[in-house]
């Protein structure tokens, strides 16, 4: 059965608006998530639990949640009816997990699996745990993004019974996310450590600090183009504000240092850094194929030079959009069809010519 | 295929037998191939977590130990967690709470939440259609998780719905 195409008008600010670069140090934390993982009393864990619960459940939340403020004008989007390029899509923009879209191999699609999608916040349902609330914020924004999930909580857990014990706190699938079940992570580029190769002592510390560090898309996936993840490893034990608070300082650390590094570069290997990244802007520029990690790998090169103004007429948030809208589901949506790899590095190779020759035309 | 010998469960060790020249072929799952003694190499994946869950239940003195074999909502058992590294629901954290505490402290530190509190509000009663199905959806794991005292208690507690 052929399916219509995901319409991502639909989703209020297309889902993407923490792309738009306005946030605190934009250039270099790109944006913020917090979440809360939460299960409803009644039901066994999506993981254990059999499609009819997971469904009686989804049913149960819905109706909640359309009574709950901060939620309203969202869209709900049943993953179990959407085809698989679409899934990929939801995947690519940030707003759904690996294993809610059921593209991870240990993960098969859900029956019951969905998500709420609202302006910058998102109730995944029927992930690991019954529901994910989270929040988006573009740049480095941990109360602000901490503010709305909270609210969501509070509203959502006054209609709907969450699962809660005196000593654990919320109780989760994973033991791992029980207590707080915050996770507050900023997706941040850090081209000057890696470059100046202080990364692993900065991730080393980073983790005796109680804080971990994923790739682009979160668990299990890689850093590519310098990008990492930064976020809270432990869940219990601390309160709610001590979690982002520790965040804070470590992230705001982080930026230092990456700052300092990008200085030492500048003063000690000045022009070998500028024709590097003017390289970089060139290859992306003219290439007529680019693989994603090529393209990622360019790009992180060009946001460096942005950052040190050594690019100028090239904004943050073109920068962004090249990030999420060059992926391989992304181009094939715009096409129309399933690209294979080879097309996909051709239209990739395209789609950056064409912004870079339209939104950075005060680049030459 | 069926196990020969249940007859219920999927066979997935086959044996081949040659007695006086004749071949006989035998299909059995993993436990009657287990209660017959044929070694296999069948093994349970084991989560990380599960490994730790087994060090800290294996580190804990007899008296110590109050955790029920089996989690008298979802059936699940802490075989299952060692394999998956994810409880089944929330009502496991009580069947196996002993060893969960040790776990959590190892993993966070502490076994103490001391963020925000919640008070659950007051159920409302459930439509009857939702009891049955849900009784019905946990009577259905505890048949298939093989977990027959569990399940001979739903039945009954369906039956008086009915």
């Amino acid at each position: 059965m052929r399916r219509a195409p995901l319409d991502l008008s639909l989703l209020p600010d297309g889902g993407v608006r923490w792309l738009d670069a306005s946030g605190p140090h934009a250039d270099i934390v790109i944006s913020t998530r917090l979440r809360l993982a939460r299960n409803v009393v009644g039901y066994a864990f999506t993981g254990r639990a059999r499609d009819g619960e997971r469904l009686r459940m989804l049913a149960q939340v819905k109706e909640a949640l359309s009574q709950v403020p901060i939620l309203d004008g969202s869209v709900l989007l049943r993953l179990d009816e959407c085809g698989q390029l679409d899934r990929q899509l939801l995947h690519e923009r940030h707003l759904v997990s690996k294993e809610l879209a059921g593209l991870d191999a240990q993960h098969p699609l859900r029956t019951g699996a969905a998500v709420f999608l609202g302006e910058q916040v998102g109730v995944l349902v029927n992930e690991e745990d019954h529901l994910r609330l989270q929040a988006m914020r573009s740049g480095f924004d941990v109360p602000a993004a901490f503010s709305v999930a909270s609210r969501m909580d509070q509203e959502l857990g006054a209609r709907v019974p969450f699962a809660y014990h005196k000593e654990f706190g919320f109780l989760t699938a994973c033991p791992t996310n029980v207590g707080t079940g915050l996770r507050a992570s900023v997706l941040i580029h850090l081209p000057g450590l890696v470059l100046t190769k202080e990364i692993g002592k900065v991730l080393a510390g980073l983790q005796q600090m109680g804080l971990t560090y994923r790739g682009l898309y979160g668990e299990g996936s890689e850093v590519v183009g310098n990008f990492f993840q930064l976020s809270n490893q432990t869940t219990l034990g601390r309160s709610e504000e001590e979690l982002q608070d520790l965040l804070v300082r470590v992230v705001r650390h982080v930026i230092e240092r990456e700052e300092e590094a990008r200085r030492v570069l500048v003063r000690d290997a000045g022009y070998i850094i500028e024709d590097k990244l003017w390289r970089a802007y060139g290859t992306l520029r003219y290439a007529r194929s680019l693989s994603f990690d090529e393209a990622m790998n360019f790009l992180s090169g060009v946001r460096l030079g942005v950052g040190l103004k050594l690019i100028p007429g090239l904004s943050v948030y073109t920068l962004n959009k090249l990030l999420i809208f060059a992926q391989s589901a992304h181009l094939s949506h715009a096409e129309g069809r399933t690209l294979t790899d080879s097309e996909s590095n051709l239209a990739r190779a395209k789609y950056v010519r064409q912004m870079l020759a339209t939104e950075g035309s005060g680049v030459e | 295929m069926l196990c020969d010998h249940c007859k219920e469960r999927d066979a997935v060790v086959h044996l081949t037998r040659i007695v006086d020249n004749a071949v006989t072929q035998l299909h059995l799952c993993e436990k009657c191939a287990a209660e017959k003694g044929v070694e296999t190499t069948i093994a349970l994946p084991q989560h990380p977590l599960g490994e730790i869950l087994q060090a800290v239940q294996q580190q804990a003195t007899p008296a110590s130990v109050a955790d029920a074999g089996v989690c008298a909502f979802c059936g699940a058992t802490a075989r299952d967690f060692r394999a998956s590294g994810r409880l089944g629901c929330a009502h496991c954290y009580d069947a196996m709470e002993t060893s969960l505490r040790e776990l959590l402290r190892r993993l966070h530190g502490s076994s103490k939440h001391v963020g925000r509190r919640y008070e659950a509000p007051l159920p409302e009663s459930l439509v009857e259609g939702d009891a049955r199905a849900a009784l019905t959806d946990r009577l259905r794991r505890a048949v298939e998780s093989e977990q027959f005292e569990l399940a001979a208690e739903l039945r009954d507690k369906l039956r008086v719905l009915e």
